[in-house]
């Protein structure tokens, strides 16, 4: 409507601004700013803690266990690093969980193995990093060049990708057999399992890639808007393939995760992951529509579900009661961004 | 001795206050039956506002409404609907997926127990439909694929099915096309004929004259004017009561383009299929080209396709006689084209981003050092532009959203500027932006044009478009029918063209 600040004169302009920049963090409250956010989501974490070592004493509070849940997240957590920046990027992808189960497999086919015997083990994470990688850039072609809707296309690849794994691994189990491999997923670096480092370093990683970097503004501004990205000189197709791609590498890394645990590949292996993906992502904070997007909040809602399997575990309660309290999880949490969002949006 | 009868609906000493501003400040309406009441004012003046408290979807926080002579309230929108108040707004709430008959009757299905009577509702369909002189829209058809016009119709329609006796039009003629409006001003005056009262509002002065009965002005949330007829009124004096000024375009004198000066922009038998045919021209450094046209006549695709943003079907545009690759904004952004775009909100900004990262999203990845974002630097950069733009709040943190029109088409003019643009292109700059902003984003034009800017200039306000113009060309139908210095053109002379242009 009409501007207001507008009557106020230049000089006293300045000090308004800076009074009014000073109150931005105080006047919303602390619920309302990224931190605030992300404190809800610690106050969850600790809520569901305490919970734990309530009911469960020493079993559940045990270093053991703490690096239980740790293990237990890292591999959902580092597909739901890539899954953030898609969702971010105003996309989705279904594909992750089945492109676990594909890189894995391919992995460790009997011929992969072989040459990892005969040179160096990495030569199956190259070949999971490969086949995760391409895997999205096909999902990131269909949507940014093909123009395919993103559940589609992603669901395409869910199910294609299975089928893939499962003809290679002709329904059975491939054991790994390459010692290096083994070895060096079993290690553990001061103490903590290598797993767990990482969906430490791809956390990390993700979350300067999103927060410092070109990559991560274009991401935004393609989620948040992208119109005006592509007006403003953004290149959206180009970037909206690298989103898939880069989700895709990230279950390619979940795959030889999943190899290093399981010592084995496996069609079923990260069955439904992508929706665990997901709902750690949305729960997080990251907006389903785009164009907002946290690590940090990724990171916690991982934590807090892992969390919460092993406590029912902890305390003998079935899956089922698992899932239904995961359900219950998801929707409050949305619910509250949804009022956090809508307070903020009439606060200014 | 006068009308003894009470008016149909009278709206008198209306006060609607928003957080921070006070959108309507006593207003006074009085809408007799049968009559075209015409709502005029600025943006932001209170028509939206106002036709909301009307339709119930806003509540007064003072004031009363008469209808028929007695006090009514209006807490919610079916009860407009019920009061026989039917609103259709601008963009016309219509449900693409439904048919004819199910969107008019919308809401208040005609049903026994559950179960529609599609057949009682496709005969009512029918039969309101020819009352509106449209019996050729059969009720079953998907509304998606009728045309504005045929939506409008509909839109019409459902206000009738509700035995509307009041229907509030918002600037139904922006989506129209010269015949449509004909059509559409033939079934105003049919409803008219029969009782009900329409209240019309549009930017538009020949339409209000010639459809409209009296006119009531709004100004700054207040009635200035009231009752005025429509058909006898001066042009310059319903200016005047808008604007409280007599001359609305204030624009700063420039001096004449250097003789010297280079061609920065050449487009060249551009050409879009369906949209626009055969369009040359160029624009020199200091220059200033407005784009004259009516709404649709391919001003707006013209300029998108210049940048890349369309793929040109044929011709060529070059920067500094580099031609540009067709339907890339990146190649026509790196070569120092800037777009300022028509819908701000929704092809512009990051609403929810702050002002600086709307400043320099063009231009981050210039600041960032491998990959590597430099916000301190953008900043700096967003706060320069802030202060010579007089950018208000001047707050870089603050969300776009949060801007008014004309600030944020500041915010828009300030990207470009970071990144050195050599050629501008501005659709409709001063849409949606009060007078001040206006002003002063007159004065910007004038000053990047000053600094050896190219810019050209597309504007439904005719006088906007000469006024800023050095060099002007008349679009009509998608092609360019006059060129000429802006000084030797006046407004009815390009009417005049726009009309012969849509006639050949």
């Amino acid at each position: 409507m009409t501007d207001i600040p507008a009557a106020v004169p230049a000089d006293e302009s300045a000090r308004i601004e800076k009074a009014s920049r000073s109150t931005t963090t105080t006047r919303k409250g602390f619920l309302h700013g990224a931190t605030g956010r992300n404190l809800g989501l610690v106050i969850a974490l600790v809520a569901l803690c305490i919970f734990g070592v309530i009911t469960a004493g020493e079993r559940f509070a045990s270093i053991d266990n703490v690096l239980t849940i740790l293990r237990l997240a890292s591999v959902i957590g580092v597909l739901s690093i890539g899954m953030t920046f898609v969702i971010t990027g105003g996309g989705i992808d279904l594909s992750v969980g089945s492109v676990v189960g594909l890189s894995s497999v391919w992995a460790s086919t009997l011929a992969t193995q072989t040459m990892a015997q005969d040179t160096h083990w990495i030569v199956m994470v190259g070949c999971a990093l490969a086949v995760g990688l391409g895997a999205g850039l096909v999902n990131g072609v269909l949507i940014a060049y093909g123009r395919v809707v993103a559940f589609i296309a992603t669901l395409a690849m869910l199910v294609s990708a299975r089928g893939l794994a499962e003809i290679i691994a002709n329904r059975q189990t491939q054991i790994v057999k390459v010692q290096g491999f083994l070895d060096f997923f079993r290690d553990d670096v001061i103490g903590i399992p290598m797993l767990v480092w990482i969906f430490v370093v791809v956390a990390v990683a993700g979350w300067i890639l999103l927060n410092r970097t070109t990559f991560g503004r274009r991401t935004i501004a393609v989620g948040g808007n992208p119109e005006a990205a592509r007006l403003a000189g953004i290149k959206v197709k180009r970037h909206t393939m690298y989103l898939y791609a880069l989700s895709g590498l990230a279950a390619g890394i979940g795959g030889v995760m999943m190899l290093g645990r399981t010592t084995a590949g496996s069609s079923t292996n990260g069955q439904l992951y992508e929706l665990d993906a997901i709902a750690a992502v949305v729960v997080g904070g990251t907006l389903l529509i785009g164009g907002r997007g946290t690590i940090v909040g990724t990171v916690l809602g991982v934590l807090i579900f892992s969390t919460l399997t092993n406590v029912f575990t902890q305390n003998n309660l079935s899956i089922s009661a698992q899932a239904v309290a995961k359900g219950v999880i998801i929707v409050v949490a949305v619910l509250l961004q949804q009022r956090i969002a809508e307070r903020s949006r009439a606060g200014t | 001795m006068v009308n003894v009868d009470p008016p149909l609906l009278q709206m008198s000493g209306i006060v609607k206050q928003f957080p921070g501003a006070r959108a309507l400040d006593g207003v006074d309406l009085e809408i007799r039956a049968g009559e075209v009441h015409c709502l005029l004012g600025q943006n932001g003046a209170g028509k939206s506002t106002l036709i909301k408290v009307l339709a119930g979807a806003h509540q007064p926080d003072e004031g009363q409404i008469l209808l028929d002579g007695r006090p009514v309230t209006i807490p919610h929108p079916v009860a407009g609907l019920r009061l026989g108040i039917a609103t259709m707004y601008q963009e016309l709430d219509v449900v693409d997926g439904l048919s004819v008959a199910e969107n008019i009757y919308l809401g208040h299905e005609l049903a026994t127990a559950g179960f529609s009577q599609r057949r009682a509702a496709t005969a009512n369909t029918r039969a309101l439909l020819r009352r509106l002189g449209h019996g050729d829209i059969a009720p079953h058809r998907e509304v998606g694929r009728l045309s504005a016009a045929g939506k409008q119709i509909v839109s019409m329609a459902r206000a009738l099915s509700h035995d509307a006796r009041v229907i509030v039009m918002d600037e139904p003629s922006a989506v129209l096309d010269a015949e449509e409006v004909d059509n559409l001003f033939r079934v105003v005056r049919e409803l008219t004929a029969s009782g009900v009262a329409v209240v019309y509002i549009s930017h538009r002065l020949d339409e209000i004259r010639q459809i409209g009965d009296r006119i009531t002005v709004l100004k700054d949330g207040r009635t200035v004017a009231t009752g005025l007829p429509a058909a006898q009124t001066p042009t310059a004096e319903l200016i005047r009561l808008m604007t409280g000024r007599t001359v609305e375009y204030a624009i700063p004198p420039r001096p004449p383009v250097r003789e010297d000066a280079a061609t920065v922009l050449q487009v060249d038998g551009l050409t879009l299929r369906g949209s626009f045919h055969d369009v040359s021209f160029d624009v020199r450094a200091g220059e200033v080209v407005g784009l004259a046209g009516l709404v649709g006549s391919g001003r707006t695709e013209i300029l998108e396709t210049v940048f890349g943003a369309r793929h040109a079907t044929a011709g060529t545009v070059r920067v500094g006689g580099r031609r540009l690759r067709p339907g890339s904004v990146s190649d026509a952004v790196r070569s120092g084209i800037g777009l300022c775009p028509e819908e701000r909100k929704s092809q512009g900004l990051l609403l929810d981003e702050p002002v600086y990262r709307n400043i320099t999203l063009s231009t981050f990845g210039r600041n960032a050092r491998a990959s590597f974002l430099d916000e301190g630097a953008e900043r700096t950069v967003a706060r320069e532009q802030i202060d010579a733009l007089d950018v208000r709040p001047a707050d870089p943190e603050r969300r776009a959203r949060t801007l008014s029109g004309g600030n944020q088409q500041k915010v828009l003019l300030a990207r470009w500027l970071v990144h050195g643009c050599r050629v501008l292109l501005l659709d409709e700059p001063t849409r949606g932006v009060d007078v001040g902003a206006r002003a002063e984003i007159y004065a910007l034009v004038a000053d990047l044009a000053a600094q050896g800017a190219a810019v050209v200039v597309v504007s439904s306000e005719i006088p906007e478009v000469l006024g800023l113009a050095d060099r002007v060309l008349v679009v009509s139908e998608g092609r360019v029918v006059h060129e000429g210095p802006a000084s030797g053109i006046d407004e009815h002379r390009v009417l005049d063209l726009v009309m012969e242009g849509s006639a050949a």
